[in-house]
């Protein structure tokens, strides 16, 4: 039986866009997805393509490896990440920014 | 003989994020054989391909591809493309002999899209684990994972393909099959060349970031088989972006996914035939949608938006 936790995704002005559950095993990109009314944009899931960009606003997660060629040192260290490379380990707030926060304007 | 100059696709060289990850993925879900392993880098051919190698990972710090290779006739065949390039004013570079396993000297150039493209003439025939004396139509690792029987086209994404399309046509020999041309009815959005009767070898799509790979694709016999692999991607969770469906341009059957590190890559089957005497197909831009998908008669946003 997998674990679950919260996760609350907000747009770029910070109002919730979706709340939803989501397990330990799945990434918040997956979690997001899965009864098909994500909010945060589809691509590669794999950590290639750079589009499900969030910024990780709180919780706990593991994080797997992203592509450097869109999240930077820098960009991970103020909480930049892919959300396809996110699992979470406890309620967790993120939100849209840059480029997926235009792909979902 | 007709097939003569550049033959077919030989080798594509992708980045992947882990290796170990990919490697499990390419042989037990995708089902290609892996022949090599040296340094940063894995090899791998499939089942039915005879040279040693045809798909190359490298670990890096993204995703991406490093370079698409085409095997040509022979060294001398090797000799007159690169100084064929050179008059055309292009820039080689040679690299050496056993520099890719079991892979003879390479000639590498950029083109205008960005891609480093390579010929060569030679790689070792490793055989498909028959031998060429009353041979058995196929053998237990045409069903390991989804098995495709060779590593098909590529499709790239990048700026300049006109000049792409010139190179490839004028120096190279390809033709073109089929395009998409934009809203204005004269600039491509999309090109596909063959230099064999395949319906493409390789493809571009015009996109402002250079040497962007959309795709790597690997063949399959049939449209049962292309369920198969989807059936297989789901029981292994594989990130999939569209399909099974069927493409308008080639009328290929045809699932996009991706491999753990987000490369995205095809099972394909089919395209027809075609010939370098036949008139190219276009696509105009109001039916782009049927052109790539045919069922679903709209691009998803994945398209033109998801590259390595």
């Amino acid at each position: 039986m997998s674990t679950y936790h919260t996760v609350t995704l907000q747009d770029p002005s910070g109002a919730t866009l979706q709340e939803y559950r989501c397990a330990e095993d799945q990434s918040l990109l997956v979690g997001s997805e899965r009864l098909g009314n994500g909010r945060i944009p589809i691509g590669c899931r794999g950590g290639g393509c750079g589009v499900c960009k969030v910024e990780l606003l709180e919780g706990e997660v593991v994080r797997r490896r992203m592509s450097r060629a869109h999240i930077t040192e820098a960009d991970e260290a103020a909480g930049i990440v892919l959300s396809c490379r996110i699992f979470p380990r406890g309620d967790v707030a993120v939100r849209l920014v840059n480029r997926a926060a235009d792909v979902a304007a | 003989m007709a097939l003569t100059g550049v033959l077919r696709p030989g080798h594509m060289q992708i980045r992947v994020l882990d290796i170990e990850e990919s490697i499990d993925f390419y042989t037990n879900v995708l089902g290609l054989i892996q022949t090599g392993r040296q340094g940063d880098r894995a090899y791998f051919k499939t089942w039915d391909e005879r040279d040693h190698n045809s798909f190359i990972i490298r670990e890096a710090d993204s995703a991406g591809t490093d370079f698409y290779g085409f095997k040509v006739l022979n060294a001398d065949t090797l000799n007159r493309l690169e100084s064929d390039l050179k008059a055309y004013g292009v820039a080689t570079e040679r690299i050496k002999a056993g520099d890719l396993l079991e892979t003879g000297e390479r000639v590498r150039f950029e083109i205008a899209s960005g891609h480093q493209i390579e010929l060569y003439a030679e790689k070792k025939d490793v055989g498909n684990g028959q031998t060429y004396v009353n041979p058995a139509p196929w053998t237990s690792a045409a069903d390991n994972g989804i098995a495709p029987i060779r590593m098909d086209h590529a499709l790239l994404y990048g700026p300049d393909i006109e000049k792409v399309q010139d190179l490839f046509v004028n120096v190279l020999g390809f033709y073109l099959v089929e395009h998409i041309v934009l809203p204005d009815g004269e600039t491509d959005l999309a090109i596909w060349l063959s230099c064999s009767t395949k319906a493409h070898d390789v493809a571009f799509v015009r996109n402002e970031e250079p040497g962007k790979l959309h795709h790597t694709a690997f063949l399959l016999d049939s449209w049962e088989r292309v369920l198969r692999a989807a059936d297989i991607m789901s029981m292994n969770k594989v990130s999939i972006d569209m399909g099974p469906t069927r493409h308008g341009v080639t009328r290929g059957t045809t699932i996009y996914a991706f491999d753990p590190s987000g490369n995205r890559f095809e099972t394909f089957c089919g395209g027809y035939q075609s010939y370098p005497d036949w008139e190219p197909i276009t696509w105009t831009f109001d039916e782009v949608g049927p052109a790539v998908f045919y069922h679903d008669r709209k691009l998803n946003p994945a398209f033109l938006e998801v590259y390595t």
